[in-house]
């Protein structure tokens, strides 16, 4: 797993579907490991897959002519479970970036956490997004973290996108939380021992 | 002005806040499961530290563990392997453990609030989603995931942004057969399963307030389908007694001063929500899912929703889930036959869950070709059904009774419901595959559950009672 993320060009992966939760992501079935590692052979695995391993044809991950770093996909991305194998098996299937309108408040910190972009753009922008894949299924897309936008190449239509400070810093140095917090750690044992309670 | 009860506890939980830095949280009470918490435990050897506060963690195996013959070795390999390095680690960080065969074993979100660790106040995480359920008692509680369950062991904090607040109130006087599951299901069809995202909820009004504790943590526990980060009720007399006397609450002189501490965690009458919302207890039929997200859901006298009543955009996810579900847009759920009923899981698998279940189908018999399980939450809940006498009037019905865990409601071991049936359930998610890969799910509560246990069909429980 690289633990820098700054800059980025590349085509992308549409799956125009709202709602995907986790465990559309990576099935429970498959969280039966004990590393983080070989989460993105069972990425999408019941949509990816039929019950006797065959290919679906008409999933787009089986589909060579869509291929990338980045990930698009409808509303409320990451819905569900809490379960970070989601974001371990699209890190591990190779995405850098998953770019959304919405995102589900824990799958976005997983993610970030895995060094993994979450791009929240408008609706408007999303479709954008999704018809320059359907002209060109190679358009090249470019998600630039320091400035803040996300680029359609072709078109030359850009959007700015959030993203908190702190976890900016981190993507681009690839600093964790850990660190940080163990750096807290005679702040902690001060609040400690200001409880009143020993819970 | 006044503070939200949420904003008290977060704010008394502050070890480090900082501008354009999350908020570094303190966490009372950690729990862990064997699924989200292996990989975790490798970061702390990667770093070469120990757990911060391992008395402040508890574990317990649910996920992944078999609910028949569990005093046998689990067949599974990777099962056992996965629910082995849990009793590995727990022992090797020196946190305690209530694994397979222990008398507090069961759903980490049905033993925490029974054995009392659950506590007015507190925050509480844990690396599955449905820690929301903690909140009943008036707690902060969320799911992390496993970087986050690696943070609190390392430091017994978590960096956090603060959610905004919601309110929900529900006012008015529940119907007959209309239970907690009911209502959180039709708050969840009316916002949506992403309406509270970003949101901690606080959940208030006299519908809520006249509901017993297990009723309650069923509502806090479904508060992540609306994509809410977690659910809370204030606490009261109900939560005090519920309480007071459990393994781990505090006791004698300790009780006493918690006690006059849980008395101040309400919200102010002048505190400010971003949002709030109302809904009438009087409006609430019986619920059932019919799609593929919790947010899925209606009356069960009502029809499925026509194309023509969606916008535009919605239209291929929800032909997508219907064709799923192999229903039609515009048809009614009520009579559809059902092959599977699972009453079970955080979300309704407590004793209340069980006696509700007991008292329906007494001397009734299920249908024939319909499959049956109930999963009680916990070993505790377990022997207080074979107490009261629960499990042979579950079992006269052509019920089965299985051991504790988390079973069909996420389908990791072997309790899958075959590709292409339907399976009427009291968990919480009735995703694709959910229950096991091409299972079709319909939630409901337990009582709904029970009457198609009984009918075979989906059935409208107030025709039976």
């Amino acid at each position: 797993m690289s633990k820098i993320f700054q800059h980025l060009v590349s085509s992308a992966v549409p799956v125009p579907i709202e709602n995907i939760d986790t465990d559309q992501i990576i099935p429970a079935r498959f969280l039966k490991a004990t590393t983080r590692d070989g989460f993105g052979e069972n990425l999408f695995r019941d949509w990816r897959f039929e019950a006797d391993n065959t290919p679906k044809a008409d999933f787009v991950l089986n589909n060579p002519i869509y291929s990338g770093k980045i990930l698009v996909a409808g509303k409320n991305f990451g819905c569900g479970s809490s379960r970070e194998h989601a974001a371990w098996a699209i890190a591990d299937y190779g995405f850098k970036v998953v770019v959304s309108s919405f995102f589900a408040d824990i799958f976005k910190n997983n993610a970030l956490n895995n060094f993994i972009l979450p791009v929240q753009v408008s609706e408007d922008f999303l479709d954008k997004i999704f018809k320059a894949i359907e002209n060109d299924p190679k358009a090249a897309i470019e998600v630039d973290l320091e400035n803040q936008f996300i680029k359609i190449n072709a078109t030359g239509e850009q959007e700015k996108f959030d993203i908190n400070p702190y976890k900016k810093t981190c993507l681009l140095n690839g600093y964790d939380d850990i660190d940080y917090l163990l750096s807290l750690r005679s702040e902690i044992e001060t609040y400690e021992a200001s409880r009143p309670f020993n819970f | 002005m006044g503070k939200t009860l949420f904003d008290k506890i977060w704010d008394g939980h502050i070890v480090m806040s900082k501008p354009g830095y999350p908020d570094a949280v303190y966490i009372n009470t950690h729990f862990i499961h064997e699924v989200t918490s292996p990989q975790a435990f490798d970061g702390l050897r990667k770093r070469d530290i120990p757990v911060f506060r391992p008395g402040k963690t508890r574990a317990t195996a649910d996920h992944n563990v078999p609910t028949m013959d569990q005093h046998l070795p689990i067949k599974e390999a990777l099962s056992r392997h996965q629910v082995e390095m849990l009793t590995k680690n727990t022992a090797e960080f020196g946190v305690e453990l209530y694994g397979l065969g222990h008398p507090y074993q069961g759903i980490v979100h049905v033993i925490g609030p029974e054995l009392g660790i659950t506590l007015p106040g507190m925050t509480i995480v844990c690396g599955d989603s449905h820690t929301s359920t903690h909140g009943a008692f008036g707690a902060v509680a969320f799911g992390i995931g496993t970087s986050e369950v690696e943070q609190v062991l390392a430091t017994q904090c978590i960096l956090q942004y603060k959610p905004k607040r919601m309110k929900i109130e529900v006012n008015g006087t529940l119907k007959n057969g209309v239970l907690s599951k009911d209502i959180i299901l039709y708050i969840i069809s009316k916002i949506s399963a992403s309406g509270a995202t970003g949101y901690f909820v606080e959940y208030a009004g006299e519908a809520i307030r006249s509901l017993s504790m297990e009723a309650r943590m069923t509502i806090c526990n479904m508060s992540i389908e609306m994509g809410a980060r977690g659910g809370m009720i204030a606490p009261d007399e109900t939560t005090f007694a519920y309480i007071k006397g459990r393994e781990f609450a505090p006791q004698g002189e300790a009780w006493d001063k918690a006690l006059a501490f849980w008395q101040t965690l309400y919200s102010d009458a002048d505190a400010q929500f971003d949002v709030v919302l109302n809904f009438d207890a009087a409006d609430i039929e019986p619920q059932i899912t019919y799609g593929t997200n919790p947010g899925m859901g209606m009356g069960i006298t009502q029809h499925i929703p026509a194309l023509s009543q969606l916008d535009e955009k919605e239209v291929p996810s929800f032909k997508k889930s219907l064709d799923y579900m192999d229903l039609q847009p515009g048809a009614p759920l009520l009579g559809k036959k059902i092959d599977y009923v699972f009453i079970g899981s955080c979300t309704n698998s407590r004793i209340e869950d069980l006696r509700l279940v007991a008292d329906f189908v007494k001397g009734k018999q299920k249908a024939e070709d319909v499959v049956v399980w109930i999963v009680p939450g916990s070993k505790q809940v377990e022997a207080q059904a074979k107490a009261e006498g629960i499990d042979k009037v579950l079992m006269e019905a052509g019920f089965q009774l299985r051991e504790p865990g988390c079973s069909a409601c996420l389908g990791m071991n072997e309790d899958k419901v075959p590709a292409g049936m339907y399976c009427i359930s009291t968990s919480n998610r009735n995703f694709e595959g959910r229950q096991g890969p091409n299972a079709r799910t319909f939630l409901a509560s337990p009582l709904t559950a029970a009457a198609a246990a009984i009918t075979g069909r989906v059935t409208d429980v107030r025709e039976l009672v």
